[in-house]
């Protein structure tokens, strides 16, 4: 009997009303400009629904928090931003070591250290996906509306239970505390995912960590029989540290293997292409607006470009990419960072298309003008 | 009277690693028959450690077993109990694991006062990593990081757990494991955040290095200082100087953080069906 309701809401908000969604019914974190919000919005809503709140001591303490209440059965998720996604990072590491589904909200702004604590950054690309110490996958998504953030929020929900890993959700600042009209569809409308557990039976022969057929092994909630371990060391199918070579190399190839087998499913894009362009904007979080805007613009100009919006940061849509690269002449990749995501783009073009950065790294937005003139300068 | 414990300790896990002559050894023992005294269900339990020599414990127990990141063993259980308050949560750490680096969380959980149960392993020193100084390393005594004499001031840390909110102080050696076992049922048993110190000897590290000797000389100056609670309270300060008080420290009754959780969900879902 659920029908969808409409709202005006911040980008924030609308992590709160998508984890909501989502059947979150954990969150604990330490507060954080410019992610705050998202800390009091499940505050107010997770009792409502039985779920728990709990504003923890500090970051460290918020991601630790949310892997052990995972294990214990739980949607969980937290929210931070440039600082505190920083001393979150060896429990990130950690959980995907553990394989804990979880989500990791980061309302990026501008760094190093404190920086620039509510203006806009897109400067933790690189963070979300090398922060943690050693090799590891991870799935990083970025929303560009508000309306979009909650749809990610979802998502992230799902590939983390499905996947068994954290997500990590990169808001900035812009999308964070900006808002607009948001339409949530009614509950069963939504699909929603939730983690594979083995049955009570397979007790007798159940190895937490074993190398299942999709790599990703059923999971207990703790208090249900199973007593199994589970460590940040490397480990064999049984949780226990192994010091083999051969041990070690097998679990990572199956913790890679896990996501690299699935992109189709987990790298999610949006593209305005004619498939005669000349020039293309790749964009993603806030930044896509402005590439919209400025392509729409330099069309009724004559000018053959499209742009592409990424949602999913990581893993990075090579073939995707690669593909582009060798239709177009020229991408353009703008960023609120002095160019991460750019040196994927130019890893994968590999020299078959120009690939050329617009940058700000000073708080402030890039305007659709400011794509606009790089378009026209490129031509 | 010996009880049955092989079920609490994953057989096939044993022998421990732990060195000739360490105390930890008869503290997981203890532990296993506090519990096994305390009627508690095994299935429904989960113990939590994080880094160093006690972070092996949680291997050797056959319960839902989870091996942390240094210092952050409270912040994962805190989240196990949080979002299912009827398990039973123990977190195993040392004095490296629970003071230093954890030492934030240790105060924050004492004073939630929510209900874990921490058995910490006090061997004074940093064991696994080669004899560093902890914040347990008595003043003035060497370790490999104070080769010239530790100038450090080291804690109480019954004092800290209790003045942080702790509702259940207790300190066990690994010299009396019967007095040990009686305390950790209690610690296990109260309701709220229970902390139980144990002192364990580290002969390799940390005696060796300071000339007290080995693990029997260690635990002799265990004997000769170590003082019941009940006497030592009635003694003069004077009287205590180097002795060490041990036994139920500090036990109150106040109400539990996932209790008092559990009556805001069910204050707003309330308010909620009333509107």
């Amino acid at each position: 009997m659920s029908k969808s309701i409409t709202l005006l809401l911040q980008g924030d908000e609308a992590v709160v009303e998508g984890g909501m969604a989502a059947g979150a019914d954990f969150f604990a974190g330490y507060p954080i400009t410019p992610a705050s919000e998202i800390a009091e919005g499940f505050a107010e809503q997770l009792p409502e629904k039985g779920g728990k709140f709990i504003q923890m001591e500090d970051e460290i303490a918020g991601m630790g928090c949310i892997v052990g209440a995972s294990l214990a059965g739980a949607k969980a998720i937290t929210a931070t931003s440039g600082p505190g996604f920083s001393l979150k990072q060896e429990n990130l590491g950690f959980a995907i070591m553990v394989e804990a589904p979880c989500v990791v909200v980061n309302v990026q702004r501008v760094g190093p250290s404190t920086g620039l604590p509510t203006s806009p950054s897109q400067g933790d690309i690189m963070q979300a996906k090398w922060g943690t110490h050693g090799d590891h996958p991870i799935i990083a998504l970025s929303p560009s509306s508000v309306s979009e953030t909650f749809d990610l929020t979802v998502t992230a929900f799902n590939l983390a239970e499905k996947y068994r890993i954290p997500v990590i959700l990169l808001l900035d600042e812009i999308v964070g505390h900006m808002r607009e009209k948001i339409t949530i569809p009614p509950a069963d409308e939504l699909e929603i995912v939730n983690r594979k557990k083995p049955k009570p039976e397979d007790n007798d022969n159940f190895y937490p960590y074993e190398e299942t057929e999709d790599l990703i092994p059923p999971m207990p909630d703790y208090g249900t029989g199973f007593k199994y371990h589970s460590t940040g060391l490397f480990h064999d199918k049984t949780g226990f540290p192994r010091g083999k070579t051969e041990d070690a190399r097998k679990l990572m190839d199956r913790l890679m293997g896990k996501i690299n087998n699935n992109l189709d499913d987990i790298i999610h894009l949006e593209e305005d292409l004619n498939g005669d362009e000349d020039v293309v904007v790749l964009a993603y979080g806030s930044t896509v607006r402005s590439a919209i805007s400025a392509v729409n613009q330099v069309r009724e100009d004559g000018v053959k470009a499209g742009w592409v919006k990424l949602k999913t940061i990581w893993p990075f849509a090579d073939d995707y990419v690669r593909e582009l690269a060798e239709k177009v002449d020229r991408i353009i990749v703008p960023e609120l960072n002095m160019g991460q995501l750019i040196g994927e783009v130019k890893r994968v073009a590999a020299g078959k298309a120009e690939v050329t950065g617009i940058n700000r790294y000073d708080g402030t937005l890039i305007t659709p003008a400011d794509v606009v003139a790089e378009i026209k300068g490129a031509l | 009277m010996d009880v049955n414990i092989d079920k609490y300790l994953r057989q096939d896990k044993l022998p421990h690693i732990w060195c000739p002559g360490c105390g930890h050894g008869t503290v997981l023992g203890s532990f296993v028959r506090a519990f096994d005294q305390s009627g508690l269900d095994q299935d429904k339990t989960v113990v939590i450690s994080g880094i160093g020599c006690s972070g092996r414990a949680s291997g050797y127990l056959n319960f839902d077993t989870l091996h942390v990141t240094h210092g952050r063993a409270l912040t994962f259980a805190t989240g196990v109990k949080m979002a299912n308050p009827e398990l039973n949560v123990i977190v195993m750490t040392g004095d490296g694991d629970g003071a230093a680096i954890g030492g934030n969380h240790l105060i924050h959980s004492s004073r939630r006062n929510i209900d874990i149960t921490v058995v910490l392993f006090n061997n004074n020193i940093y064991g696994m990593t080669g004899g560093q100084f902890s914040p347990m390393t008595p003043t003035g005594d060497t370790a490999t990081t104070s080769p010239y004499g530790n100038i450090d001031q080291n804690f109480d840390l019954c004092e800290l757990a209790k003045s942080s909110g702790a509702t259940f102080v207790g300190r066990g050696a690994s010299y009396q494991p019967r007095k040990m076992i009686k305390l950790m049922k209690e610690g296990l048993l109260h309701k709220g955040f229970a902390f139980v110190e144990t002192l364990t000897q580290c002969p390799v590290n940390y005696g060796k290095r300071n000339k007290i000797g080995g693990a029997r000389d260690m635990l002799k100056w265990q004997d000769e200082n170590l003082v019941p609670a009940k006497k030592y309270e009635k003694m003069d300060p004077a009287e205590r100087e180097g002795l060490i008080s041990t036994g139920i420290l500090h036990q109150v009754v106040k109400e539990e953080y996932t209790d008092k959780y559990k009556n805001v969900i069910n204050t707003v879902m309330a308010g909620e069906s009333n509107e």
